[in-house]
């Protein structure tokens, strides 16, 4: 399958009036004024609802296929919570208008505040955050603000496990910190006494995620806190697993003192193609006052938004208006459909099912990265033995995966344990579907002793074959040109 | 029990072959004293019908009033199409494209997306999108750092005639790394960058120059002039501006003798609805021999086994899974369904279309602020040419008159009280192709009243 590009589709001339106003004479100076059109396309709204309609049916999706994509918790978006959020007064409402005129979805963000609180056992809640990555950098930030405001200014390192995301140590950086590293031990946990070598007065504070991206829970975590606050640093929780211990355990009750919540992972906002996601961010008593803003408080029997008059202390803002609210509607909606015992089901089920399908594969014989140890949300297998006496990788088994119909878990991540897949099945599959991920590792580990080609070339079903990365990135291709007349 | 899609036989079964007793037992290895009771504070669960009528109230309490804010978010016209095609399952529901050969078409989206924004502003690249307007322009400072290698000052000149709101969304974010940032005053005539201001800094060491076109008030600056400027003093330019604006006006890549070197805004106009906020859409292009210190993901066209044709992440050495601290920035998630919004939008307006949306604006913007102007009281702030805002002021405090307005169902602007205090009781209006002449004349004739 194959479909042109929208440019390809053009034809000078061509219209889809229906979209347009009336045309008017514009009044700009002829020196500002633009010269030549921008290469947009000229196309019927068939063509475009067509040609989209295609592009979109070349993608996996959680709609169309498993998606076991190790630390995104691919679980199934609500089509509820899009309906919802999509209602045309949340839509038509500007960020700037009123308070007066808002005060639904205020009340519905505050209660989402509310909500957020009570799971992750923290003191105030700021949902500005617009991803993962920006609630990283907020809470990072709110660390430095309050070494600074002791004056405490010696504290500019920030300490990470070696199996972190990548966006920790490039956070720590962005806010002007020092990453050091600190390696994990061999049945998943932090190295403590390597921790306990690392803190001293110049740790800002530590970046953990619970359970870790090695698919356990890092069950040292209350030493861990101990060992830090006594150094003076402070615990950032990176919520990307958060899914692994909703109703369970709380980060604040673990010690952390900020935390970020992935909105599109737990709360089940949709991943979009590369987001929008949500970051809100979680604190404890002492990074109250630092909070990014706006916050909705009340006044009275209002809400309204909280800003630096009422935050002076505040990292500031981190988005041209309050962070992404729409994604924010949507996880609200999805926390009241499932309510007090539903919050608690979702790490039930998913932990469920990820340890079922880690015993499917081990029968199946597949290596545990962690032999001893319970699964969490996710868990790791990992193919070095199958690399070294098949000679097919963890890429070749993924990309087979996808000519199965299944697509691939997280490859090569984390960096620290070979040939791995980082598996994360949800609590929103069904075991048959879990099964039959079973099945097609097995039928492909039995392609990988009798036509290992078959898996060196894989996918072969799709509407590509492998890709040449390397060429890609050098012979560079970023934008389409029109041939030259 | 919603979303889960377990029989007890399917968890008696599961539960056997893992070889535990029940699901608690799963999470043994958390220790019991810091396992958490009843969530008290999280209420009973809903049904779909149930949630439904609770967010039909809180949206009718809210209700649909007549807008006439700008000030970075406006209100265009969003085709059908659009979001009809935004939430298919295989958009919305599809994650970053890490396995490529399975999301061709969201990768051949974005290369679609990136050759159009690319052209809109005149540049050679973009790159997949930031998070919006504002931290677009953080990012571009810190880019700005990173890729003039000669400027070791990291001086960003940032005009008062910025978004008040990036720029403290730029100190926010970029502030951290050490960066530099010096404000240039306006001229109280036109609203546009005092360029005399510019004198001071003329043989220092500048690492940027930002211009934002239109400026924050509407105004259109002098481009030109401050692009050679820039460039004259060794400085980059950084440009920040309206997508919609670029049909008309000049793109940042023709600026000047040589055009900009980073252009970034808000991609909100393309598609994307007001929605209180968010999510919008941070757009970045710049020329190609800065390509390597771009922040964010980027897509390229290459060849398959076959060799047939096909997209890809690429370059993602730049990015933070593979160069962690080193990285150009730590953003993963961006904002990828609203270019998918975005993409569907600049292809059913196409050139014309997106002419026309914008003269549209222009034209009503200019009833508006006659209409306005007549009433007794209001008097434009500033002259010279300007795209589809303008600042007036009131002969008394605006945030009252905001109010009153409102409880008649109409948003009448922004007020600069907190930002622009030397401008009094300043109020920024804007009025896109959807408001009709009966708007305008209902808005004067509330304003008319209030101020009577």
């Amino acid at each position: 399958m194959h479909e042109k590009l929208i440019f390809e589709h053009s034809r000078t001339g061509r219209t889809a009036t229906a979209q347009f106003p009336a045309a008017e004479a514009a009044d700009i100076p002829a020196g500002l004024r633009r010269k030549q059109r921008p290469l947009l396309p000229e196309v019927s709204e068939l063509q475009v609802v067509r040609h989209f309609t295609r592009l979109s049916q070349l993608n996996f999706s959680i709609d169309t296929h498993f998606y076991p994509l190790g630390s995104c918790t691919m679980k199934y978006n609500p089509r509820a919570c899009n309906a919802l959020a999509m209602l045309p007064e949340f839509l038509s409402r500007h960020p700037y208008a009123p308070e007066a005129t808002g005060q639904g979805l205020l009340g519905c963000l505050y209660e989402l505040q509310e909500m957020l609180l009570e799971v992750t056992g923290m003191q105030g809640v700021s949902l500005t955050p617009m991803a993962g990555a920006q609630g990283e950098f907020a809470g990072v930030a709110m660390m430095r603000a309050y070494h600074q405001s002791r004056g405490d200014l010696a504290r500019v390192e920030i300490i990470v496990p070696d199996a972190a995301h990548g966006t920790n140590p490039a956070t720590a950086t962005m806010c002007g910190c020092k990453v050091v590293e600190i390696p994990s031990l061999p049945n998943g946990d932090i190295d403590i006494d390597a921790l306990k070598r690392v803190v001293g007065p110049a740790t800002a504070g530590i970046m953990l995620t619970n359970p870790s991206t090695l698919g356990v829970f890092e069950r040292r975590i209350a030493e861990v806190a101990g060992i830090v606050h006594d150094a003076g640093g402070l615990l950032y929780y990176d919520g990307a697993n958060l899914n692994a211990i909703l109703g369970k355990v709380r980060p604040g009750d673990m010690g952390f003192d900020v935390i970020h919540m992935n909105l599109h992972k737990t709360f089940s906002t949709p991943h979009g193609g590369g987001g929008p996601g949500s970051g809100a961010v979680g604190v404890g008593k002492r990074l109250l006052p630092f909070m990014p803003i706006p916050v909705v408080g009340t006044q009275g029997n209002q809400y309204r938004w909280l800003t630096e008059k009422d935050l002076p202390q505040s990292i500031g803002r981190l988005s041209g208006f309050m962070g992404n609210a729409g994604v924010l509607l949507r996880a609200y909606i999805y926390m009241r459909m499932l309510g007090r015992p539903g919050m608690q089901r979702v790490s039930e089920y998913a932990t469920l099912n990820a340890n079922y399908l880690l015993a499917r594969l081990k029968a199946a014989g597949f290596d545990a990265a962690y032999t001893d140890r319970r699964a969490s949300h996710e868990f790791i297998i990992t193919l070095k033995r199958q690399s070294r006496e098949l000679g097919v990788s963890a890429m070749d088994f993924a990309k087979r995966l996808l000519d199965y119909g299944f697509h691939a878990p997280t490859t090569y991540f984390p960096l620290l344990v070979p040939e791995c897949l980082l598996i994360e099945p949800t609590e929103t599959e069904a075991k048959e579907e879990l099964d039959g991920f079973v099945d097609a590792m097995i039928a492909i580990l039995a392609e990988a002793s009798s036509d290992p080609d078959k898996l060196h070339s894989a996918p072969h079903t799709l509407p590509v074959r492998r890709l040449d990365d390397v060429r890609a990135a050098k012979q560079l291709d970023l934008t389409w040109k029109p041939a030259q007349a | 029990m919603p979303f889960i899609p377990h029989t007890d036989a399917d968890v008696r079964d599961m539960l056997a072959t893992i070889g535990v007793p029940n699901i608690d037992a799963l999470f043994d290895e958390i220790p019991s004293s810091l396992r958490c009771g009843v969530l008290a504070c999280i209420p009973e669960a809903l049904t779909e019908m149930d949630v439904g009528r609770l967010m039909q109230e809180r949206a009718a309490q809210d209700g649909r009033p007549l807008n006439f804010i700008g000030a970075g978010a406006y209100e265009h016209h969003i085709p059908a199409a659009v979001w009809s095609i935004v939430s298919r399952g295989e958009f919305y529901s599809a994650y970053t494209p890490y396995q490529a050969e399975a999301s061709q078409g969201t990768l051949q989206l974005l290369y679609e997306y990136q050759t159009m924004i690319a052209s809109l502003t005149g540049m050679q690249v973009a790159n997949a999108s930031l998070y919006d307007g504002a931290s677009a322009v953080a990012e571009a400072a810190l880019m700005a750092v990173r890729a003039h290698r000669r400027s070791t000052s990291a001086r960003i000149l940032m005009p008062t005639t910025l978004n008040p709101v990036y720029r403290q969304v730029t100190r926010a974010i970029a502030g951290n790394q050490s960066l530099n940032f010096e404000m240039l005053p306006y001229v109280p005539g036109s609203g546009t960058i005092d360029a005399t201001a510019l004198d001071k800094w003329k043989g220092q060491d500048v690492t940027a120059l930002v211009i934002q076109q239109p400026n924050f008030f509407g105004q259109l600056e002098d481009v030109d002039a401050l692009t050679d400027w820039a460039h004259a003093n060794g400085a980059l330019v950084i440009a920040v501006v309206n997508p919609t604006s670029l049909a008309l006006l000049k793109p940042p890549g023709e600026w000047g003798q040589k055009g900009v070197d980073i252009v970034v805004g808000e991609g909100q106009p393309l598609g994307v609805p007001l929605a209180g906020g968010g999510p919008y859409i941070g757009f970045m292009t710049t020329r190609m021999e800065h390509v390597r210190q771009m922040p964010g993901r980027i897509v390229g066209r290459t060849l398959d086994l076959d060799g047939k044709p096909g997209f890809t992440l690429t370059l993602q050495a730049r990015e933070q899974h593979i160069r962690r601290s080193k990285a150009t920035s730590n953003i993963c998630t961006n904002q990828g369904l609203l270019v998918t919004a975005a993409t569907i939008y600049l292809s059913l307006v196409g050139p014309e279309g997106l002419e026309r949306v914008a003269a549209a604006s222009q034209a009503r913007t200019r009833e508006l602020v006659a209409a306005l102007t007549k009433v007794r009281g209001v008097r434009a702030v500033f002259n010279g040419p300007r795209f589809h805002e303008a600042v007036l002021t009131l002969d008394r405090p605006v945030g009252p008159v905001l109010e009153a307005l409102a409880v008649q169902g109409i948003v009448g602007g922004y007020s600069l009280a907190e930002h622009y205090p030397e401008l009094g009781n300043a109020l920024l209006v804007c009025a896109t192709e959807t408001r009709n002449s009966n708007d305008i004349a209902r808005y004067a004739a509330a304003l008319a009243s209030l101020l009577s």
